[in-house]
């Protein structure tokens, strides 16, 4: 958006925009950092306070009893395998349901359409889902973390608009050479479709790798416990974690660690992965949110 | 133009057969494939469980099952009613909910319009991109950090007040119950600000550019421009929010609003604040197992959930004039 300075004041404005901008830029990135610091630093030095940036007594041993512990070991491959098999196959299942729906001529589209989005808004409570998933078997095994999030509507309106607005001779072409419905929907119209599936794939991935609240609602055993769900017990403070000792034997040496230094530990591990995906966050989601804005 | 490989099939004498429902459906039988599973799925995982409302209305026994369970009516309602918790749980709620409503529709809102201000594109991009990062962290991870950042030993507020000489002993603020509910408003903002911004911005950027030359030619300063086009541009889109935000309040769609800052941030010291309805269900649910009382609570928020919305609309339309939602 062009427009020409013309007074003094604009100028004067613009500064202080940038300036509070730039504040507020820091007070949501400097918790980060503060963790970070805090993460790498001795557990007994940083209960005396006064880190803030940078580490004071660097060391790594907060890292490393989490690697050595089987229960944090074991809850990041429960976290690993929920976020892959949940999103990949939501994102196929979903992508079918949004092609079908993209045709005008399935019967009973509209009623389809309608019953979808009318699951945007309901929600049956706390109490019937877990009678459902009590009844469907599902209460306290890893489906329960799959089923219920197989397909979310609103990512669905978002890829049957895109489907909707490619064009109609791609799969003109194909049906005329004899291929069926599956055929065009696997060869053709995925294909096409990367861009919003690769979005919604990661909408979904970054969903479920937070996800802890089935974990506390419909698990019972720790087998199926996730990072985020052990995170969030260590914060509680409800287990006490045994940690330095396994470690203190492969080092030979003395490791002090609280819950409070590994938690900073497992903090940015569980951070890190979103880190990681967020340039493509970035890259994608503004047309995804946009999209879905523009006709949600 | 109708798709002719659909419904036309042409008899090889060139007569059209009977477009049978059996037909039609044959002929799109992959796309039906590809659809009715997932839409009995949505009809099993979101509407069947709406017939375990009626557990509410019962004291329901698992072994015997919604259909052999007895009908008390009303019973867990009064019961909630006259529980003397209910008006602290209600209170709680809606403080939490209101504080977080007002914030959440102001906040970014200003958040856009400064973005929007920047000329350098580098410069709102960068600052865009690091306020919506926590966004996308979990609320156990807020939680975490805030837990740290605000704690008596190691954190780097009382540090600093500590350093000022502003106090002269660490302040344990989630120790405070009065504190509560601003802290839960400060780290909700915190975290969603960024985010709800980019659907202002985006609002934003669909304003005609014509507009603001108008007002250049007219003489307008950047803040009359604000006031005077912006503002009123992106007027519908903030109505809209504020309508959902208002049916929220009591039924939250997403459990970070209403779950997870009570759940996480509160303890045993601020409970009387902290309090709310998702975490009293969930306590007496799933943890005390009463499921009728706790379906009963359940319901009640749904309605009284349900009843904001419409009345948020109604409001809407009367004092903003703008279209509602319904």
């Amino acid at each position: 958006m062009k427009r020409i300075d013309l007074k003094p004041g604009d100028r004067l404005f613009g500064i202080i925009n940038a300036f509070i901008l730039m504040i507020i830029a820091c007070v949501t990135i400097y918790p980060f950092l503060n963790i970070l610091a805090l993460s790498f630093n001795d557990a007994t030095d940083a209960s005396r306070g006064g880190i803030y940036l940078l580490p004071r007594k660097l060391t790594m041993d907060n890292y490393l009893v989490v690697f050595v512990n089987k229960q944090l070991l074991d809850a990041f491959m429960v976290s690993i395998a929920r976020t892959a098999t949940g999103a990949l196959l939501s994102v196929l299942f979903t992508a079918m349901l949004a092609y079908s729906l993209s045709r005008r001529e399935l019967i009973g589209r509209k009623y389809f359409n309608a019953l979808f989005i009318f699951t945007m808004f309901v929600n049956a409570g706390l109490i019937p889902l877990f009678m459902l998933y009590k009844t469907l078997h599902i209460y306290n095994t890893f489906f329960v973390y799959i089923l219920p999030g197989l397909i979310w509507a609103y990512y669905m309106i978002i890829i049957r608009t895109y489907m909707q607005q490619l064009p109609k001779s791609l799969e003109e072409s194909a049906f005329i050479d004899g291929a069926n419905d599956l055929q065009v929907f696997f060869k053709i119209i995925l294909p096409v479709s990367k861009p919003v599936l690769a979005t919604i794939l990661l909408f979904l991935a970054v969903d479920h790798w937070n996800e802890w609240h089935d974990t506390l609602f419909f698990t019972a055993s720790p087998k199926l416990e996730t990072l985020q769900y052990v995170l969030m017990k260590i914060l509680q403070q409800s287990e006490a974690y045994n940690m330095a000792s396994r470690y203190t034997g492969l080092a030979k040496r003395a490791i002090r660690v609280t819950p409070q230094s590994v938690r900073m530990a497992i903090t940015i591990i569980a951070t890190v992965p979103i880190l990681c995906v967020y340039p493509f966050l970035q890259k994608y989601f503004v047309k995804g949110i946009m999209l879905g804005a523009i006709k949600g | 133009m109708k798709e002719a490989r659909l419904n036309q099939k042409l008899h090889p004498a060139g007569v059209p057969t009977n477009n049978t429902f059996l037909k039609r459906a044959n002929a799109q039988k992959y796309l039906l494939l590809m659809s009715v599973p997932f839409v009995l799925w949505a009809v099993v995982f979101f509407y069947v469980p709406i017939w375990g409302w009626l557990m509410a209305f019962q004291d329901f026994n698992p072994a015997k099952g919604i259909l052999g369970s007895p009908w008390v009516g009303l019973k867990h309602f009064i019961r909630f009613f006259g529980d003397g918790d209910f008006i602290m749980i209600m209170r709680n709620t809606l403080a939490i909910s209101f504080l977080n409503c007002i914030l959440t529709n102001t906040l970014p809102v200003i958040l856009a319009l400064m973005l929007n201000e920047v000329r350098n594109i580098f410069f709102k991009r960068g600052i865009q991109t690091i306020s919506y990062l926590p966004h996308f962290v979990s609320y156990v991870i807020v939680a975490n950090i805030f837990l740290t950042i605000l704690s008596p030993s190691e954190g780097v507020v009382n540090g600093i007040l500590l350093q000022l000489g502003l106090i002269d002993e660490p302040f344990f603020f989630f120790a405070q119950p009065e504190l509560f509910w601003f802290l839960v408003g400060f780290i909700n903002i915190w975290k969603e600000a960024g985010w709800l911004a980019i659907i202002y911005i985006a609002a934003i950027s669909s304003i005609d550019p014509q507009l603001y030359e108008a007002g250049t030619a007219d003489g307008a300063g950047r803040f009359r421009k604000i006031w005077h086009i912006t503002l009123p541009s992106i007027k519908p889109t903030i109505v809209v929010l504020l309508i959902l935000s208002i049916g929220q309040m009591l039924n939250s769609g997403s459990l970070s609003v209403s779950f997870d800052p009570s759940y996480l941030l509160g303890n045993s010291m601020t409970i009387d604040y902290a309090e709310v309805i998702d975490t009293y269900i969930y306590r007496f649910g799933i943890k005390m197992n009463l499921y009728s009382f706790a379906t009963a609570v359940g319901l009640f928020r749904i309605v009284i959930g349900f009843v904001l919305i419409v009345a948020a609309d109604k409001a809407a339309k009367k004092f903003f004039g703008e279209e509602g939602i319904i």
